[in-house]
C-alpha cells in the first residue's frame, strides 16, 4: 500500500506528482474513492485496472482534464489546481493518448511546434522550425521526413512525435494512455526504448496498457484500481502475473469456490464451427465449435481479443482467413445481415452505443432485428408490433412504464434486456453476449444470469463474454481464454472455476496444460 | 507528390487543358485583353473565395458572403450618394461594418456552439433583408473617385489592361496565400480543421482563430461588395446573389477539402479563374446560354468532390510503415 506520507520519507527521491485521497463522483456512483498514487522521478509506473476501475479518471484529474471532488493533487510538494490540460502542461505534465491527439493534416514540424512556432516579421521561420524538428526526434531515434504530413506516418512514429511534443513541453511527467494498443511487436521495443531513455532522464512516466507482458517488460511499480479504489501499488519486481491477475480481478485463487459446475451436455454435433478465423492485427487465428444447448463462457482481460472474436462471429469483421461452418456446410458470413439470416444474435459490449436505440420506443427496438430479417416489404403492423414486444417485455420481465416510451429512459438493466429480447424475436439458434452484465444493478444481473441459464435449457447456442468470474462459471458449460489477441486454452469440467481462468490469464502455460486443458 | 497537392495539380491541368482548348477553337482568346477582362470580371468574386477558402480549410461554411456584397455595395452607394461621405471614408465604414458582422458570427458559431451552416444562414438573411430594408431600388454611384478608379488600369503586354480591382484580386490572393501558410495564423486554421479536439489541447486559441476566421471572410466580402460597386458603379440589394455558393464552388474546384483540414489559396485562384473561363468561353461561341457556366461548373464540383474522395481514401490507409521498412 502507497504511504502518502512517504514523500518525506523517500529522502533523496520524492514523489514528483501525487493524487492523495482523490475521489470523483459522477452522478451517484464514486469513480473514484480515496485514491492515491505517487510518482517518482526516473521511474515507468504501470497502472493497471479493468474497465471502469477508475484509471482513466485519475489520469484525467492529475492532468486537469477533471476537478477532483476530494483530496488532492501535489506537484513537487506543493498542492495544485489545474484548470486543464493545457495548465497541467505548462506545469511539467504532458500526456500522450492511445489515438493521438495531434493533426494528421499538418507536417511533422509543425505538429512539434504548434503554438509556439518562432516568427520573423510575423511569418513563421519554417527551415528554422524543421530543423528543429529533425534535431529533435534523432535524439529520439527517428529520423524522418519532418515536411510530410504526420497522417501518412504509422501510428507508430505519430506515437513518438506526440512524446516527443509532450516531453519537449512539459518534462516532468509523461502519461502514456494506452499507447501500445495498435502497435505491432517491433514497434513497441522502439517504443519501449524511448520511454526507458526518457526513465534514465529522469522523467516520471505513467504507464496504461492492457497487457501483462509489456507491464512486466518495462515498469518499475505498478499500482493497481478496482472499482474506484485502490488496491495497491508495489514494486514489481515482488510480483508475479498471477498476483496482478488476481489484485486487478479480485479473485482470491486459494479461496476460489468449489465449483458445482453445469453437467456437459452430450457431444452433440457442431451447430456452428469456425475454423482457423483470424483477422490480422486483430485477432489471432481461433478454432471453436458451439454446439445446441451449451454456453461456451470467453474470459480474458479488456484488450485481450474477446470482442474481436464476437465481431468476427457475427460477421461484422470478416476473418482474413479460415472458415465458417453450420452443420456440415461452409458459410460464408461477410455482413451481420448474414448472421442475422444464419440465425444469429448479437448483444453488443457497449450497449448505448451499439446496441440500444435510444430515442425509439421500447417496442421499436424489440423488434427492430425481426424486422429487419422479414425485410422491407413484410412490415409489421402496429398490433403485431405490441404483441411480439409485450411478449417478450413479459417473458423477461422488462418494466417499462409502456412499450411506447424511450428505450433511453430504462435503466441499464432493463435495456439489456430489450436488446435480448430483440435477438429473442428473430427467434436465434446462435446468440452472442458481450458483458451482459456490465453496469447495471445486482437484481437484473441475477434475472439476466437466468434467462441465459434458461435459454441453454431451450436449445440455443450461446456465447457469452464476460469479466465476472464467479458470473461466467455459474452458467458456462466451457470456457475459452483469451490473452493478447489469442485463444490460449479451453476449459471444460472441473477446470471451470476462477483460480483456473486466472491463471490461464495470467500466462502459466504450465500450469493449466498440467491440468488437462486443452490450448 | 504530397497528397493534398493531387487535387490542385489536377485542377492546374484542367484548366490548361480546358484553356487550350478554347484557344484551339477561337484562337482570339489567347490575348491578355481577355486575361485582363477574366481578372475584372471575377475580381469580386476572388476576393470573396480567399476568405471563403480560410472559413472551408477551418471545416466552416460561410453563406452570408454574397449577401453582405449586396449589402456593403449599398451601404456604400447611401453613404456616398445620400450622405455626400468621400468613397474612401465610405469604403472604411462599410469594412469596419463588415468585420464587426463577421466577428459577431464567428462569436455565436464559438460561444453558443452553433453549426457554422446555421449562423451564417442566418447572417445571410439579415444581411440581405438589411440591405433592402435601405432600399429597394438601385443606387447609382456618381463621384469622380469613382470614375478615376475604373479608368485607371495598367497596360500588359498585348495590349490588355490590368484594371485596379483586378490587381486587387491578386493582391488579396497574395497576401491570402502568405497568411495561409507563413503564419502562425494560418497554421491555427488548418490545425482546426484537422481536429479541433487536438488543436485545443495542443494550445490553439480556437475562440480567437474562429472569431478571426469569421471577421476576415466577412471583411473580404466586405471588400468584394466595394469592388462590385466600383465594378457596377451602383449600389444593388439584390447584387450578388448565390455568389456564396460560387465561391464555396471556386474553392472545392482549387482543391480544397469541403471537410476542412487541407486546401490552397493558390487552388482557389485556379478555380475561380476556370469559372472566368467558362463565362468566357460561353460569350465567345455567342449561341450558349450562360446558365451553361453553372452545369459545367457543376460538373466539374461533383468531379472534383469523387476526386478528392478518391485521393483521400487511398492514402489513407497508413502508408509510410518507416520502421518496418528500415527493420527488413
Amino acid at each position: 500500500m502507497v504511504d502518502t506520507h512517504s514523500a518525506a520519507a523517500a529522502g533523496d527521491n520524492p514523489f514528483v506528482l501525487e493524487a492523495r485521497g482523490v475521489i470523483k463522483i459522477f452522478g451517484q456512483s464514486k469513480a473514484l474513492d480515496g485514491v492515491n498514487l505517487g510518482l517518482r522521478r526516473g521511474e515507468v509506473h504501470a497502472l493497471l485496472g479493468e474497465n471502469g476501475a477508475g484509471k482513466s479518471t485519475l489520469i484525467k484529474i492529475l492532468t486537469g482534464a477533471y476537478q477532483p471532488d476530494g483530496g488532492e493533487v501535489v506537484l513537487d510538494g506543493e498542492p495544485v489546481r489545474f484548470s486543464d490540460p493545457l495548465h497541467a502542461q505548462s506545469h511539467g505534465i504532458g500526456t500522450v493518448y492511445q489515438e493521438v491527439n495531434l493533426l494528421p493534416n499538418r507536417s511533422v514540424a509543425e505538429n512539434l511546434f504548434l503554438g509556439r512556432q518562432q516568427t520573423r516579421f510575423g511569418f513563421v521561420r519554417k527551415s528554422l522550425m524543421e530543423k528543429n524538428a529533425r534535431e529533435l526526434l534523432s535524439r529520439y531515434g527517428l529520423d524522418i521526413d519532418v515536411q510530410a504530413e504526420l497522417g501518412t506516418y504509422s501510428v507508430a512514429v505519430q506515437q513518438i512525435v506526440a512524446i516527443a511534443r509532450a516531453v519537449e513541453l512539459s518534462g516532468k511527467v509523461l502519461v502514456l494512455d494506452e499507447p501500445t494498443a495498435s502497435l505491432d511487436k517491433y514497434e513497441v521495443e522502439k517504443l519501449f526504448e524511448v520511454v526507458t531513455q526518457l526513465k534514465q532522464r529522469g522523467m516520471a512516466i505513467v504507464f496504461i496498457t492492457h497487457f501483462l507482458d509489456q507491464v512486466f517488460a518495462i515498469s518499475d511499480r505498478v499500482t493497481i484500481l478496482r472499482n474506484g479504489r485502490l488496491i495497491g501499488t508495489e514494486p514489481l519486481a515482488g510480483l508475479s502475473r498471477t498476483d496482478v491477475v488476481r489484485m486487478m480481478l479480485g479473485k482470491d485463487i486459494t479461496f476460489a469456490p468449489a465449483v458445482t459446475g453445469i453437467e456437459e451436455r452430450a457431444a452433440g454435433p457442431a451447430l456452428v464451427e469456425f475454423k482457423a478465423c483470424g483477422k490480422a492485427g486483430k485477432i489471432h487465428p481461433f478454432s471453436l465449435k458451439i454446439r445446441r444447448g451449451e454456453v461456451v463462457g470467453v474470459a480474458g482481460l479488456l484488450g485481450s481479443g474477446r470482442t474481436e472474436m464476437a465481431r468476427i462471429m457475427f460477421g461484422a469483421d470478416q476473418c482474413d482467413a479460415g472458415e465458417i461452418r453450420i452443420g456440415d456446410k461452409p458459410v460464408s458470413l461477410t455482413s451481420p445481415v448474414q448472421a442475422i439470416a444464419h440465425g444469429f444474435g448479437f448483444c453488443p459490449e457497449d450497449r448505448k452505443i451499439e446496441g440500444i436505440l435510444g430515442d425509439l420506443s421500447v417496442r421499436e427496438n424489440i423488434v427492430i432485428a425481426l424486422q429487419g430479417k422479414l425485410g422491407w416489404f413484410k412490415a409489421l403492423n402496429r398490433d403485431e408490433q405490441m404483441e411480439i414486444a409485450g411478449k417478450f417485455a413479459e417473458d423477461l420481465d422488462i418494466r417499462a412504464a409502456s412499450l411506447d416510451m424511450p428505450v433511453k429512459l430504462l435503466s441499464g438493466g432493463n435495456q439489456q434486456k430489450v436488446i435480448l429480447a430483440r435477438w429473442l424475436a428473430t427467434d436465434p439458434s446462435f446468440l452472442i453476449l458481450d458483458e451482459p452484465t456490465r453496469g447495471i444493478d445486482v437484481g437484473a444481473h441475477a434475472e439476466i444470469v437466468r434467462t441465459i441459464n434458461r435459454l441453454r435449457e431451450e436449445g440455443l447456442a450461446l456465447l457469452v463474454i464476460s469479466s465476472e468470474l464467479d458470473e461466467i462459471v455459474a452458467y458456462s458449460s466451457r470456457i475459452v481464454v483469451m490473452r493478447d489477441r489469442e485463444m490460449v486454452a479451453e476449459l471444460t469440467g472441473d477446470n471451470i472455476n476462477p483460480s483456473v481462468i486466472v491463471q490461464a490469464i495470467a500466462a502459466q502455460h504450465e500450469t493449466v496444460a498440467a491440468e488437462g486443458a486443452s490450448v | 507528390m504530397n497528397r493534398s497537392l493531387r487535387p490542385l495539380a489536377a485542377t492546374a491541368v484542367i484548366f490548361a487543358l480546358a484553356y487550350a482548348a478554347s484557344i484551339f477553337q477561337f484562337p482570339g482568346m489567347f490575348s491578355t485583353r481577355v486575361l485582363g477582362n477574366f481578372l475584372t470580371d471575377n475580381a469580386f468574386l476572388g476576393i470573396t473565395a480567399v476568405g471563403m477558402t480560410f472559413v472551408i480549410i477551418s471545416g466552416g461554411i460561410d453563406l452570408s458572403v454574397g449577401a453582405i456584397i449586396g449589402f456593403t455595395g449599398v451601404l456604400v452607394a447611401v453613404l456616398i450618394g445620400w450622405f455626400g461621405i468621400h468613397p474612401l471614408a465610405a469604403f472604411a465604414i462599410a469594412l469596419v461594418v463588415a468585420a464587426a458582422f463577421g466577428a459577431a458570427m464567428g462569436a455565436a458559431i464559438h460561444y453558443l456552439e452553433v453549426p457554422p451552416f446555421i449562423v451564417t444562414l442566418a447572417g445571410m438573411f439579415l444581411a440581405r433583408g438589411a440591405a433592402s430594408v435601405i432600399t429597394q431600388d438601385s443606387i447609382p454611384v456618381t463621384h469622380e473617385f469613382y470614375s478615376t478608379v475604373t479608368s485607371t488600369y495598367w497596360l500588359m503586354p498585348g495590349g490588355g489592361r490590368l484594371s485596379l480591382i483586378g490587381a486587387l484580386m491578386i493582391l488579396v490572393f497574395i497576401v491570402g496565400a502568405l497568411v495561409a501558410h507563413r503564419t502562425r495564423f494560418g497554421s491555427n486554421v488548418y490545425a482546426l480543421g484537422g481536429n479541433a479536439v487536438s488543436a485545443a489541447l495542443m494550445g490553439v486559441p480556437v475562440a480567437r482563430t474562429t472569431i478571426l476566421i469569421y471577421t476576415l471572410s466577412a471583411t473580404l466580402s466586405g471588400l468584394a461588395g466595394i469592388v462590385f460597386s466600383l465594378y457596377t458603379s451602383a449600389g444593388y440589394p439584390l447584387a450578388a446573389v448565390g455568389v456564396e455558393l460560387d465561391a464555396i464552388g471556386a474553392v472545392v474546384i482549387g482543391g480544397t477539402l469541403l471537410t476542412g483540414g487541407y486546401g490552397f489559396v493558390a487552388g482557389t485562384f485556379i478555380g475561380v479563374m476556370l469559372q472566368g473561363l467558362v463565362q468566357t468561353y460561353i460569350i465567345f461561341d455567342g449561341t450558349l446560354s450562360s446558365w451553361w457556366t453553372k452545369i459545367v461548373i457543376g460538373g466539374l464540383l461533383f468531379v472534383f468532390i469523387v476526386l478528392q474522395r478518391l485521393v483521400f481514401s487511398a492514402s489513407s490507409s497508413r502508408t509510410k510503415t518507416f520502421w518496418k521498412l528500415k527493420h527488413e
